[in-house]
C-alpha cells in the first residue's frame, strides 16, 4: 500500500532528475526523507514493479529511429496468445498487445514496429507475417506527432 | 549531434538503468573507466541538446491502479483542429498520432479509475460529435522502451512509456 509520502516521492522521480553528484539527495529535501530512504524506496518500487524503470526518456527522432509503423494484425481468436508471443520476439517491435476490435476494424493485435526508415518497417511487418502465418495486417505509419508526453501519476488533476 | 562511443555507450546504460546509489555519475564513470565530472558534462550535453528529455522513473500503470487505453477516431478534416484541441487537452492522453488511415487520429490515455475514463471519452464525444473508438488491451504480450545504441547500425531493443 502507498502512503501519502510514497506518492510525494512517486511525483518526484516523475520530474527531471537535476544532474547533480548526489540527485537523490537533493529529492530528499524535497519530501522530507533522508537520501538512504529515497533510494530505499525508489529501489522497492523497481524491485515490485511499480517502476518499470529509471533512466533517461530519449527523443527517439533524434537518435536515428526516424519511423514507427504501427503493425495491426488480423489474428483469429484461438491463436491470439501463440502468434502475440511471436511477435513480441521481434527486437524491432516495442510494444505488443491484442486489443477488441470493432465495426469497420478487424485487427486484433498492435505492433509498434521501430526502424529507421519505411521500407525498414515494412520489412519487419513482413518477417512477421512469415514467422506467424498472419498474412492480413496493416502498418499504420504516422504523419504527425501531435502529442507525446511522460504520464504524471498521483497528480491533483488526475 | 555527434555521439562517440562513450557517448552511446553511458546512453545505453542510462537509458534502462541509471543506478539508484548516491553517487550515480561516479558509479556509471567507474564503469565507463571516465571521471564523474566527464560523466557528467556528457549528460548535461544530452539534454542541452534536446537528445535526453528527461532522467526519471517510468511507472506501471497498472501496478498504481490507473487504467491505460488506446483509441481510435475516425475525424473528418474540418473538425480535425478542434479534435486534436480537445483530445491534447487531457493531462491523461500521453501519445496522440495522426496516421495514414480512416481511423486517423490514435491517441492513448491513462486515468485513475474506469470511470474518470468514460467521463473523459464521453467528454471528447460530445465536444467533437465524432466517435471514439475505446481499444483497452485485452492480452500484453510487450512493453519495453530501451534502444540500443551502442552497435554501429542501432535497432530497436524496445519502446515506449
Amino acid at each position: 500500500m502507498l502512503t501519502e509520502i510514497d506518492k510525494k516521492l512517486i511525483r518526484l522521480l516523475q520530474e527531471d532528475l537535476p544532474v547533480v553528484p548526489r540527485p537523490f539527495a537533493a529529492l530528499a529535501e524535497q519530501v522530507g526523507l533522508t537520501e538512504e530512504d529515497v533510494i530505499a524506496r525508489a529501489r522497492r518500487y523497481h524491485a515490485e514493479g511499480l517502476m518499470r524503470r529509471f533512466g533517461v526518456a530519449l527523443r527517439h527522432r533524434e537518435v536515428g529511429f526516424t519511423a514507427n509503423g504501427m503493425g495491426c494484425w488480423d489474428v483469429p481468436e484461438e491463436r491470439a496468445e501463440e502468434v502475440g508471443r511471436i511477435m513480441a520476439t521481434f527486437p524491432e517491435v516495442s510494444h505488443c498487445y491484442q486489443r477488441p476490435r470493432f465495426d469497420g476494424w478487424p485487427y486484433s493485435h498492435f505492433t509498434m514496429i521501430h526502424g529507421e526508415s519505411r521500407d525498414d518497417c515494412e520489412a519487419v511487418a513482413r518477417r512477421i507475417s512469415a514467422a506467424t502465418g498472419i498474412t492480413n495486417y496493416r502498418l499504420l505509419f504516422s504523419t504527425e506527432e501531435l502529442k507525446k508526453t511522460s504520464m504524471r501519476y498521483f497528480t491533483e488533476e488526475a | 549531434m555527434h555521439l562517440d562511443d562513450l557517448d552511446r555507450r553511458l546512453l545505453t546504460i542510462i537509458q534502462s538503468s541509471f543506478p539508484i546509489v548516491a553517487e550515480p555519475y561516479k558509479q556509471l564513470a567507474e564503469t565507463l573507466g571516465t571521471t564523474e565530472s566527464d560523466v557528467i558534462e556528457r549528460v548535461q550535453r544530452f539534454k542541452d541538446d534536446g537528445l535526453v528529455r528527461r532522467i526519471g522513473g517510468i511507472f506501471d500503470s497498472r501496478a498504481l491502479g490507473y487504467k491505460s487505453t488506446l483509441c481510435a477516431m475516425k475525424v473528418p478534416a474540418d473538425k480535425l483542429d478542434l479534435a486534436i484541441e480537445v483530445v491534447n487537452s487531457y493531462p491523461g492522453v500521453t501519445h496522440n498520432y495522426l496516421r495514414e488511415h480512416e481511423f486517423n487520429l490514435w491517441f492513448t490515455l491513462i486515468t485513475p479509475s474506469p470511470e474518470y475514463m468514460d467521463k473523459v471519452l464521453d467528454e471528447i464525444r460530445e465536444k467533437t460529435g465524432c466517435e471514439v473508438h475505446n481499444l483497452p488491451a485485452l492480452r500484453f504480450f510487450k512493453i519495453k522502451v530501451d534502444f540500443k545504441l551502442d552497435k554501429q547500425s542501432p535497432t530497436a531493443a524496445a519502446a515506449v512509456e
